[in-house]
């Protein structure tokens, strides 16, 4: 308790510097200390893909990071996507979840979609199969993935109609 | 014209807070002055407890409170039976129930002992590495066939040995029958354990409000309202006093409507006593030890024919492992034995089963609950039978399908619902139609398949029917509002868990309000809200709370109608419902909005008629004699690899009948994330325990679930026999994806690998297990 390290970060715009202990894990960071929670945890063992977040734009599983590694680094999370808070303004990649029933119960959604944008932003017209790999490392065990796939499709032809 | 919402693809209502992460789920409830919780759980499967030394737990800065078993006093208590067994003659029933900390002897690994209470979750886990428990370890009863032998240790030493129930079924006469028989096939069937692995794991927050004498519980439960009236009870409380709410759920699929899980129990009572908000998460390890899991059977079953393929009878009996503590009562056994004959007319039955006590996590409801170990048997002997006949395997299950005149269909046993066992409705035939037309069955099986073969690939094709048992009793409630702002509040008791209730009770009252579905907003799961209800589990939430949606709305209908046949002078047969507002057909400028017909109905001032009841607000529940019979037919094509003995698969078809459809985009998501459970459970996923209990496979890293590159498109189509058991026609859909999964697996892998000559008789599978099946020498039967 007494070794605190100072750690500043910007998430999602917005310069946080707070003193926290080392073992202090990003994803606990993230949602107990800065209360953004949109950001899940399925297993804290780096094997789901629930609780991945962008760092300087790369998407990084914040249970296998711990807070003070942050330390002056850009972080993205869920609440990022939509910075006025408005639901009338959803990301298009959102939109296509809604659109193709990409999410039941929505509690591995925000990990799905903070690793879909890097990999959109890289590949912005993937094939199915290399749509199916870059999500491989998320787990959903309510969707079965198919719609997920036509959201990630839907997404990449609205953003940048093929000629 | 009035919009239709009822049956068509709308949107969800729930996705922009999920997708955005604003949606509350329980580990997002962070309350001022708020303590953690850890449990220190057992390491052995089974052990005497001598003796727990918590002093150098104690001793660590931040840790506020620990507790053992003799620290709960009278509260120490074991949970309740939540389901009692059904009234079938000469049923023998032993329940032994879960304790909230382990006392003298632990049964399973992972069952909790001592409860730590501290500032941080960190420091909670400090501490409890720091408790030291002398155990004595004992034998573990690990094997379902060895528990009831003479030398089995005994789990629960008052019983003197392992048998939790022992229940005996019988339609017609089987022994008498048995002679009579052409052929008679006998195979022995395993079906193992998995775990349902839903993405958040489960967890609770308690807040005790010592001033309003309070107490608030978020839980990730399936069933706030009778984990209200439980915890209150246990406590002491009046149920007034309790207030459970079930917020966004990260997936259910049945271990969360487990209620009374020691956590549950242990949580608010730590709360009153410390005068604190607590909170625990579980983590995913104590996820696969500490949630409730299931399958795990074995069956020795014989079926009996006519030379023409006519099934005679089944003949089944089976063990079934109940894990080391039975609270569920005997619903996952009795849902095998009621799901076995399936889709078929077979005369004869005789089921026995005896359910036993191991030394594992305890087994309740696990999507499908037990379904799938009845469908594998039966469409495995029909296989068997169809191969020893020389008959071709749809034509074997087509000539023993029941035929639409038989319904309602009585299978002359005891459902799970303790209702007798009666098939509400059914049209079979077309659906296997429509599924033999989509796999393109006669050209694979008579062209492509040859032309695969001759390549040198190993193509297998799978086809096989089931039939579920759904929305069964006893009953649910809403109440339907409409706000003086046009807006309507639908409340009602059952918790969700992705199913897209948000959005199909809202189509539900759209339907006969004439309201956007968008203007419809449902609050549930949360006791303050509405007071009666039992939960969501046996696919029964869109059929019971939906009917019961649908009768109070109708009444909000009727109120709406009377006074604005009134205010508008023209009698109730002349208007219509539409858009937020009621009106005189043909002339749509004579209009109320609904918003302003509620304002009228609660006048501040003045005087109202004699009887009148305030607002445009109707409460109604809805309870169904039994349970609605949904049904379908499943069918792959799967490419094995020879040198890997991994299946591929290349096409797979999902045919379903669950009466008339609510929304057929969220219908269609249940059945492809089913679809992707059963294919997890046939060939990926299994919970692999050694001899001393030990569960070897803890984690995600080692225990496989489905991934994005490994599930394919589910093809789907629909058949659509209305229920005659509701107003609204529907059926439950919620397990229907998972349960024809594993027979499918073992018929299109065994045709695939036919140079081999393996008989799959086992589920899960794997490129390992197969490996096996291939070297082994064949035992022939
Ligand atoms: S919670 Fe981080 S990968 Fe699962
Ligand atoms: S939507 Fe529930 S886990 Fe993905």
């Amino acid at each position: 308790m007494d070794n605190l390290h100072t750690l500043s970060v910007n998430v999602n715009g917005v310069t946080y510097t707070r003193a926290v202990e080392a073992r202090l894990l990003l994803s606990d960071f993230l949602r107990h200390e800065l209360n953004l929670t949109g950001t899940h945890v399925g297993c804290e063992h780096g094997s789901c893909g629930a609780c991945t977040i962008l760092m300087d734009d790369q998407a990084v599983r914040s249970c296998i990071m711990f807070a003070v590694q942050s330390n002056g680094h850009t972080l993205t999370t869920i609440e990022g996507l939509t910075p006025d808070g408005n639901m009338q303004h959803l990301h298009p990649l959102q939109t296509a979840f809604h659109e193709k029933h990409g999410l039941q119960c929505g509690y591995c959604t925000p990990g799905f979609l903070m690793t879909l944008l890097p990999f959109l932003a890289e590949n912005p017209h993937p094939s199915d199969q290399e749509i199916r790999e870059a999500i491989s490392g998320n787990l959903c065990r309510c969707t079965g993935y198919q719609n997920i796939i036509e959201a990630v499709k839907l997404a990449a032809q609205k953003k940048a109609p093929r000629p | 014209m009035t919009t239709r919402y009822f049956g068509q693809p709308i949107k969800r209502n729930e996705d922009p807070r999920l997708l955005t992460g604003q949606a509350l789920f329980t580990d997002d409830v962070h309350l001022p002055n708020m303590l953690h919780v850890a449990f220190l759980r057992s390491d052995y499967a089974h052990a005497h407890i001598r003796s727990i030394n918590v002093s150098a737990a104690q001793a660590i800065p931040g840790v506020v409170a620990i507790y053992t078993a003799d620290d709960l006093g009278d509260y120490w208590r074991p949970g309740p039976l939540l389901v009692p067994p059904p009234p079938v003659k000469d049923l023998i029933f032993n329940p032994r129930m879960q304790v909230p900390l382990a006392k003298n002897k632990v049964r399973h690994v992972g069952e909790p002992i001592v409860v730590i209470v501290a500032e941080s979750r960190y420091i909670a886990e400090d501490a409890a590495q720091q408790i030291f428990v002398d155990f004595e370890p004992l034998p573990a009863v690990v094997d379902i066939e060895k528990a009831l032998a003479p030398d089995a240790p005994v789990i629960h030493p008052d019983l003197a040995h392992n048998l939790n129930a022992h229940v005996i079924q019988r339609k017609g006469d089987y022994a008498a029958i048995r002679d009579q028989a052409a052929v008679l096939i006998k195979r022995r069937f395993l079906y193992d354990r998995g775990t349902a692995a839903a993405m958040e794991n489960r967890g609770i927050v308690a807040d005790w409000d010592a001033k309003n004498e309070q107490l608030t519980m978020w839980d990730t439960t399936q069933a706030p309202i009778p984990i209200r009236n439980g915890i209150a009870a246990m406590l002491g409380l009046s149920e007034r006093q309790v207030r459970v709410v079930a917020p966004f759920i990260g997936g259910g699929f049945g271990p969360k409507i487990m209620m009374f899980y020691p956590e549950e129990v242990l949580l608010p009572w730590i709360s009153m006593r410390l005068n604190r908000p607590v909170k625990w998460i579980e983590d995913r390890s104590e996820n696969f030890y500490a949630t409730t899991q299931e399958r795990g059977q074995v069956h020795e079953a014989e079926i009996a024919l006519t030379r023409d393929g006519r099934v005679l009878g089944i003949h089944d009996l089976f063990l079934h492992d109940a894990g080391a503590y039975a609270p569920y009562g005997l619903t996952v056994a009795l849902n095998s034995q009621c799901t076995l004959l399936g889709q078929y007319d077979v005369p004869h039955y005789y089921s026995e089963f005896k359910a036993v006590f191991t030394n594992k996590p305890i087994v309740t409801p696990y999507r499908g609950a037990g379904r799938q170990h009845g469908v594998f048997v039966m469409e495995r002997l029909l296989d068997i039978a169809a191969k020893e006949l020389g008959i071709d395997r749809v034509e074997i299950r087509r000539r023993n399908l029941i035929p639409p005149e038989k319904f309602p269909y009585n299978n002359e046993i005891i459902y799970q619902d303790f209702a007798p066992l009666i098939y509400d409705s059914g049209n079979y035939a077309p659906a296997l139609d429509k599924a033999l037309a989509l796999i393109d069955y006669t050209n694979f099986i008579q062209t492509e398949q040859p032309r695969l073969r001759a390549e040198g690939k190993l193509v297998g094709l799978g086809l096989v029917t089931y039939v579920e048992g759904t929305g069964i009793g006893p009953y649910e409630g809403a109440k339907v509002t409409i706000e003086t702002s046009g807006r309507v509040s639908v409340a009602t008791g059952i918790g969700t868990q992705g199913q897209g209730h948000y959005t199909v009770f809202a189509q539900v009252v759209a339907e006969q309000l004439g309201v956007n579905v968008e203007n419809v907003r449902l609050v549930t799961g949360d006791t303050a809200e509405f007071y009666w209800g039992a939960g969501t589990f046996a696919s029964r939430g869109a059929v019971v709370a939906g009917n019961a949606i649908h009768a109070a709305a109708v009444k909000v209908r009727q109120k709406i109608l009377k006074r604005a046949s009134e205010d508008l002078e023209a009698a109730e047969e002349d208007l219509e419902l539409v858009d937020g507002t009621v009106r005189v057909k043909g002339s749509p400028s004579t209009a109320i909005k609904l918003g302003e017909l509620a304002a009228r109905l609660n006048p501040l001032r003045g005087a109202v008629k004699p009887g009148a009841e305030p607002g445009l607000e109707a409460t109604d529940y809805f309870g169904p004699e039994r349970g609605a019979t949904a049904s379908g037919v499943h069918a792959m094509i799967v490419e094995v690899d020879p040198e890997t003995m991994q299946v591929e698969i290349k096409k797979y078809i999902a045919v379903h009948d669950c009466g008339v459809v609510i929304n057929p985009m969220i219908l269609e998501g249940q059945i492809q994330g089913g679809v992707a459970q059963g294919i997890g459970n046939a060939f990926y996923e299994q919970l692999i325990f050694d001899e001393n209990g030990q569960l070897l496979n803890a984690s995600f890293m080692d225990y496989l679930l489905p991934t994005a590159d490994t599930v394919p498109r589910v093809e789907m189509d629909h058949v659509e026999t209305r229920s005659p058991l509701n107003p609204l026609g529907i059926k439950g859909a919620g397990e229907a994806g998972a349960i024809p999964v594993g027979p499918l697996f073992a018929q299109a892998v065994e045709d695939a690998l036919i140079g081999y000559n393996i008989e799959i008789l086992e589920i899960p599978l794997s490129p390992n297990r197969l490996f096996e099946l291939v070297l082994e020498p064949q035992q022939g039967s």
